[in-house]
């Protein structure tokens, strides 16, 4: 793995270049969010419809595959690559995701790092999580993160293990909220022989204005040749607070829980860039009012999701028949939703909370929302690059706080 | 909504012709009637035939189709799990939908004004509709059938409601399917006596005051029974209106194996050669290669993706069910035989892990059945053109997964295991080539003075006689 940083912007951010697999992927980038390595709802060759190389970056959780395979049926299989078909694809490992396994800090303890699953609650030793890195073989993997302390001083666990895994190994830093043991594990962390850093516990109910303090002082002590990752930070102005901070890489499973809970964003990316937010509003006179997707006014709107975009479900489906697989909660739904929502969410919901769709079972989301997510990256790097970053950073959320307001008041 | 009209108010007249035809039984005026009125039906085109199975092509507005073929289900307007360009890729050529849930939403009067079922799914190939009355007396309490037409409660406000034949063909018209089904008298396959036969005139009353409204028909069907005696009379009635095409329905609701091959065998051999013969809720692989042997064309059932979502697969030796838990640590594809984008790149154990737990499960287990059944369409029609018999690879699966050929007993067997209705060919001994009507995945079909018959494990036997399943 290689990881290269090719611009800066005045507060921290950083464009950069990833080279991991067979793949060459800009930051900052999405990892997107699978179920067992796939996404939940698109299927391997609808993948294949999003934009590459972005779509290529694929999260997932070892403790997936708890139960239903053995660790020995996935190395026969050849690993992660083989067994999902996905071999072009690059995989990253944590062994958290919110979906599936939460982590359950009280009953960790040094033995290992207790996850709450749905076959129950998991000890999970470091021991164990390497037999399933290797047998795995993702392209990098996060380090158990529990007591920091306890698995850092093993020097030698470390070097056996980098040279039985092969992947690029992310130190994790954790810490919870307290500034100083984070910069005390972000230091102990920064000086091991890891190809990268992966930012824990976060996204757990803390508050969001105590993310710039806490993620500015884990990336002052890293160093800056190595990519950050991080992992539970997923709204919109939470992505841009990382950005800010220096972070590189992004997973989070708002993607899931938001296609989940029906939402699709109609939000023009390009526009937003050309125009800025302020300009956006008045152009179209959008009051910014909810729009859902279930509600009649769209029974008979033959126009897709968003005008313009490339998506499959917006290139080949209407407002209408999304409306109607709502209804019928029907599976299609999700599916054309999930390649569209993340894409998008972000940038819609902290600009327009009123454009947020709300849907149930909304299962064409799935591959708009993704579509629309990976644009916002798009979209964060081209501003990094062109050294409009801050500017674009304030804008968005000043406009969102805005609408909050006005919608507040509306209501 | 579904054709609203209270019970109390009197038929309402078609369109065009203010006065419906008195509800007496004349053939020979319905006949020349339907000649004059009917459009001309796109027809088949046979193009290869082996004894009485028959390949063949099938004109449609929207589609040029191959048969026999297995039409998926697609009830509300999506096939569940899978995508319309997924569907285009593993050849699918028309999709069922069902009117009486369109109707209800989101109505075929919103359809028709989006355009028509095909654009608003945007499926470009292909599209066939029910009349509806099927599912209204089996989703419906109270649904009844009167002369009118089928009197039901309005599953919105519980008031009273009638389908006409008039109004199913109205309201399928504007979903506007290629193919349409004229409203039957629906009658269980299970009811002895009279109300067969009533059902049967009525039926063919109301197939006349389709045509004689002139409704724009395309294609117009008809549905029946069980009852031979009866049937023949219903066969001659509607062959007699020399209706686009026929259907044979009534038939997946639990009688045995024996009946079934029996109606279908004496429909096809009543039905004129030139129409499409289409045999309704008939999914299962080995059901369709009999009624393909049989003369039959066209086949639609939910069993295929219904089954996928269990986490059951289709394969040539009969079903693999994935749930099964020495399916976790077995790295082979389901079928290694199979092309479809989820035999070459998944194992069972990776399927195994995701059904029942994860969405993704069924749809990868959907995309693999429907590509079986398109390819065993595909086969079909290919291997009747070709003439090719391919002797049946002797398939014994031991692997404790496939379903087990079970020894039938002489009670009716239901329909929930139809491997059990069937022998597998172990081997052929003493048997000329020329006895043989076709032989596809691993059956073989023989052709019997006056019957078919399906040999057994080294035994052969007579239809007439019923028959017994080799234990495996």
């Amino acid at each position: 793995m290689k990881f290269t940083v090719k611009a800066w912007s005045k507060g921290g951010g950083r464009a950069g270049l990833l080279q991991v697999g067979s793949c060459s992927i800009e930051t900052p980038a999405l990892l997107l969010n699978t179920r067992k390595g796939l996404p939940a709802f698109i299927s391997p060759d609808l993948l294949s419809s999003l934009p590459t190389p972005d779509s290529r970056l694929l999260q997932f959780s070892p403790l997936h595959f708890s139960e239903g395979i053995s660790l020995k049926t996935i190395s026969e299989l050849g690993g992660l690559h083989q067994m999902l078909g996905l071999h072009e694809h690059v995989f990253a490992a944590v062994p958290r995701d919110s979906t599936i396994s939460l982590p359950d800090y009280q009953s960790s303890n040094k033995m290992g790092a207790s996850f709450e699953t749905p076959c129950g609650r998991l000890l999970i030793k470091p021991l164990q999580y390497m037999e399933m890195i290797s047998s795995m073989k993702p392209n990098m993997w996060a380090t158990l993160a529990d007591e920091v302390p306890a698995w850092v001083s093993e020097k030698r666990n470390k070097a056996s293990v980098d040279r039985t895994t092969g992947g690029a190994v992310f130190g994790s830093i954790v810490g919870g909220s307290k500034i100083e043991e984070r910069k005390r594990c972000a230091k102990e962390v920064a000086e091991r022989n890891v190809s990268g850093f992966c930012l824990g516990g976060f996204g757990l109910g803390e508050s969001m204005d105590e993310h710039p303090s806490l993620l500015g002082a884990i990336t002052e002590i890293l160093p800056e040749d190595k990519p950050r990752q991080i992992c539970g930070l997923g709204l919109p102005e939470e992505v841009l607070q990382g950005v800010a901070a220096g972070i590189d890489l992004f997973d989070s499973t708002y993607i899931y829980h938001l296609t989940l809970g029906g939402f699709a964003l109609t939000f023009p990316l390009e526009e937003i860039r050309r125009h800025g937010y302020g300009d956006q509003l008045s152009d179209t006179g959008r009051d910014g009012s909810k729009i859902n997707l279930k509600a009649t006014i769209y029974r008979k709107d033959t126009s897709p999701i968003l005008e313009g975009c490339k998506c499959y479900t917006c290139q080949n489906h209407t407002k209408a028949y999304i409306n109607h697989l709502l209804n019928v909660h029907e599976m299609l739904a999700q599916i054309l939703l999930e390649m569209y929502v993340p894409s998008f969410l972000p940038i819609a919901v902290a600009l327009f909370p009123g454009l947020v769709i709300l849907t149930r079972n909304s299962c064409h989301f799935s591959s708009h929302n993704t579509h629309h997510y990976l644009g916002f990256f798009r979209v964060i790097r081209e501003a990094i690059k062109g050294g409009t970053f801050e500017e674009f950073r304030q804008n968005f959320v000043e406009t969102r706080r805005d609408h909050i307001l006005a919608a507040a008041l509306s209501a | 909504m579904l054709g609203i009209e209270s019970v109390t108010a009197e038929t309402s007249a078609p369109l065009t012709n203010p006065k419906p035809p008195p509800p007496k039984f004349n053939l020979r005026l319905a006949a020349a009637a339907a000649g004059a009125k009917v459009q001309a039906a796109a027809g088949v085109k046979i193009l290869g035939r082996f004894n009485r199975a028959r390949a063949a092509q099938l004109t449609l507005p929207h589609f040029v189709c191959q048969t026999p073929l297995f039409m998926p289900v697609g009830t509300q307007g999506t096939i569940k799990g899978l995508t319309t360009s997924q569907l285009e890729e593993i050849g699918c050529q028309i999709i069922l939908g069902n009117t009486y849930h369109l109707a209800l939403r989101p109505t075929s009067e919103l359809i028709d004004e989006l355009g028509g079922l095909h654009n608003f799914m945007n499926w470009p190939r292909a599209l066939l509709t029910d009349s509806g009355g099927f599912q209204m007396v089996s989703l419906l309490h109270l649904a009844d059938i009167t002369e009118k037409g089928v009197t039901f409660q309005s599953p919105v406000d519980g008031k009273p409601m009638l389908l006409t034949p008039e109004e199913s063909i109205q309201i399928q018209n504007r979903i506007g399917a290629d193919i349409i089904m004229a409203l039957d008298d629906v009658v269980k396959t299970t009811i002895t006596g009279p109300r067969i036969e009533e059902a049967m005139y009525r039926t063919l009353r109301w197939i006349d005051r389709c045509i004689a409204g002139n409704c724009p028909v395309t294609h117009t069907w008809k549905l029946d029974d069980t009852y031979l005696l009866v049937k023949d009379i219903c066969v001659k009635g509607l062959v007699e209106r020399d209706l686009p095409g026929y259907a044979i329905g009534g038939l997946a609701g639990g009688e045995d194996k024996d009946s079934f091959w029996r109606v279908v065998a004496q429909c096809t051999a009543a039905l004129p050669e030139d129409k499409p013969r289409y045999v309704m809720g008939v999914g299962y692989p080995l059901d369709i290669v009999v009624c393909s042997a049989l003369g039959a064309d066209m086949y639609d059932c939910v069993y295929p993706t219904r089954t996928a979502r269990f986490g059951t697969a289709l394969i040539p030796e009969g079903v693999l069910k994935l749930k099964h838990q020495a399916m976790a640590n077995d790295t082979r594809p389901i079928d290694p035989t199979c092309e479809c984008m989820v035999c070459k790149n998944y194992s069972r154990a990776y399927i195994h892990c995701l059904v029942t737990k994860d969405a993704m499960g069924s749809q990868l287990l959907s995309y693999h059945n429907l590509f079986y059944m398109m390819k065993l369409s595909r086969d079909l029609h290919s291997s009747i053109v070709d003439g090719r018999f391919p002797h049946s690879r002797m398939e014994m699966s031991h692997n404790g997964f496939a379903m087990l050929w079970r020894k039938k007993n002489k009670t009716n067997l239901g329909t929930s295991n139809s491997e059990a209705g069937y022998c597998k060919i172990d081997t052929i001994r003493g048997v000329k080539e020329s006895d043989v009507i076709t032989s596809v995945n691993g059956v073989s079909i023989f052709n019997e003075p006056e019957a078919c018959a399906v040999l057994g494990k080294d035994r052969r036997v007579n239809w007439n006689e019923g028959f017994e399943i080799g234990s495996s």
